[in-house]
């Protein structure tokens, strides 16, 4: 249309390149002042809309006047603010169709799935299960840590000597990650007894089921190890070694300290994951908090229930979440060499 | 009297290249040698078998007349007194300073803390980094890195002392610094085999400069002979292509 009477023809004032794709509910990609009509747009989200036609105005009084260089500053600010208002405008409207969902129908999503008479009453029963889930990963967690380090000594033996050894330590972990969870466990907390091994045949269902998921995860949790272990740079080793310290004193002092840190994210990842798999264990018949659930479903007819499991796994794994996030980013710092 | 360090007929390979080929060679007690070469010529795998950090494949190793080298031998006492600075520092970084320089003495030696800090704190006071014993090495400059290596080596008390092209990673103003420490320690009568780049340095500190090429020694002899008037045609070729790249 018109061109900036400060007359930089020559030089449209566009914003950076990815402004130019913002979506039309959004608004202004703020190319030359006074020429566009987006930011309007933008007042459709008054809180952030009103600013962005603001400064847009701004914008084009200031390329009126001549000064080109304000008139840019105004329009890269209408622009971030128009930008402000897509992504709003984006997020609600997601919002919008997750509460059309729940509200469809009469309600019928809510009704079954968020029904609180349902979740009030069931849950005591749900919570006295999710005590077995949580005693569960529990002592799993604290099993599967000697297990998996153990594992990974052997995978880890040096020289010609431990070839077997380490094929075996090889073995177990192939077939216990590639083995889906609910199988491994179906096979040990019913097939053990079956048998009629001695001692393992005679292991509580409960017990069985810690096993199968120290099994498990003792296969994944033993990589971590393995993978942290040998992430120290053996120049490390070489310098430790060179100082006369033994082997154990430089894996002790030296390496294992550096590898722990690297370690901990992936091993609490793991441990969400053994959390969120003690759920497994209500197909073998434990009653665990899933299980009782399933129960309450089947007699009431509404899934509330289950959800209220769901929640409480959701919860009970957001800390450790947390924890993972901080402790990566923590890391990450750390490599850039801003911490110590 | 024994050499402090002597080899004989040593060989090394990785796989099937020769990085050693019979080198032999003898070093006295309070003197330093350099090796020179260009790169991938054996100097640093060399430093590396002295150490054991390597195992050898031929020949033997004498320190102070022992054997040193092949099986049986109690690396743990030989590293007690043989150090090394690496080119990379190789400092431990979730250690202090300070604690980077007393773990050796204190697992090793069995030393009290107290003792061992004592020692660490006057090595730390003579290379000018006692205000940074508290410090992580990532808060030091290259330079002091190196520094506080060579102190972490100097605190097991070692009769040999291997520096393995220390300041090849280093911007050049730093290097200074870090070959001072190594000129005083040459004063004092510290017995040393470096491995080097820097020419000037080499003439001024070692009583012999040692000329490697393709694993072996191609020359060697005092360094106002060897880097002056070499009479070595290779040796000849190398001095004059590094001289060519200091003009650069």
């Amino acid at each position: 249309m018109t061109v900036t009477k400060a007359g930089h023809s020559d030089q449209p004032q566009r914003a950076p390149g990815p402004a130019a794709a913002a979506p039309a509910s959004g608004g202004s990609p703020a190319a030359l002042p006074g020429r566009q009509p987006w930011p309007y747009l933008a007042l459709l989200i008054p809180p952030t809309g009103i600013p962005a036609v603001r400064k847009h105005l701004a914008a084009r009084r200031a390329a009126r006047t001549g000064d080109s260089f304000a008139a840019r500053a105004l329009a890269a600010e209408a622009a971030t603010w128009s930008w402000y208002s897509a992504a709003l405008a984006f997020t609600l409207l997601l919002v919008a169709f997750a509460v059309l969902f729940l509200t469809a129908n009469d309600h019928a999503v809510i009704q079954k799935f968020f029904n609180p008479g349902v979740l009030r009453s069931s849950a005591p029963a749900v919570l006295r299960g999710f005590l077995v889930n949580v005693e569960l990963f529990l002592i799993a967690e604290v099993l599967v840590l000697p297990w998996a380090l153990f594992v990974a000594c052997l995978r880890m033996l040096p020289g010609p000597a431990s070839r077997p050894i380490r094929a075996l330590g090889i073995g177990y972990v192939d077939l216990f990650r590639g083995l889906p969870a609910v199988v491994a466990i179906y096979l040990i907390a019913f097939g053990f007894p079956i048998a009629g091994l001695p001692v393992l045949g005679s292991m509580t269902g409960f017990e069985l089921c810690v096993l199968a998921l120290v099994l498990i995860y003792g296969a994944y949790v033993s990589e971590v190890f393995r993978a942290g272990l040998q992430s120290v740079h053996w120049s490390q080793a070489a310098a430790a070694r060179s100082l006369g310290l033994s082997y154990v004193q430089t894996l002790r002092h030296v390496i294992a300290p550096q590898a722990i840190r690297r370690m901990i994210p992936p091993l609490l990842n793991d441990f969400i994951g053994l959390q969120k798999d003690t759920a497994l264990v209500s197909f073998v018949g434990l009653l665990d908090a899933f299980n009782q659930s399933r129960i309450v479903a089947s007699n009431e007819f509404n899934l509330s229930a289950v959800t209220g499991v769901g929640i409480a796994f959701v919860l009970i794994t957001i800390p450790t979440a947390r924890l993972v996030d901080r402790l990566t980013a923590r890391d990450a710092r750390r490599r850039q060499g801003s911490l110590a | 009297m024994t050499a402090l360090l002597s080899l004989d007929g040593v060989g090394k390979q990785f796989g099937s290249t020769e990085v050693l080929r019979s080198v032999t060679m003898e070093l006295g007690e309070h003197q330093v040698m350099s090796l020179i070469g260009p790169s991938g010529c054996g100097k640093s795998t060399l430093l590396r078998c002295v150490n054991a950090l390597e195992p050898i494949d031929a020949g033997v190793i004498r320190i102070a007349g022992e054997r040193v080298s092949g099986p049986g031998v109690d690396l743990n006492r030989l590293r007690r007194e043989v150090g090394i600075v690496f080119q990379s520092y190789n400092l431990f970084p979730h250690m202090t300073v300070l604690d980077n320089i007393t773990l050796a003495p204190r697992r090793v030696l069995g030393w009290s803390r107290a003792e061992a800090e004592a020692t660490a704190e006057q090595l730390l006071r003579r290379i000018g980094l006692w205000d940074k014993a508290r410090e992580y090495p990532d808060r030091l400059s290259g330079g002091q890195q190196q520094r506080a290596a060579i102190a972490r080596a100097l605190a097991m008390g070692p009769r040999l002392l291997l520096l393995d092209e220390i300041t090849s990673a280093l911007d050049p103003e730093l290097v200074g610094e870090v070959l001072s420490i190594v000129r005083e320690l040459a004063a004092e009568g510290m017995t040393m085999v470096l491995a080097t780049h820097e020419m000037t340095f080499a003439r001024d500190v070692s009583d012999i400069v040692c000329f490697l090429a393709d694993g072996s020694i191609c020359e060697s002899g005092p360094p106002d002979v060897v880097l002056r008037d070499p009479q070595q045609e290779r040796t000849q070729a190398f001095l004059r292509r590094i001289l060519q790249a200091q003009r650069i």
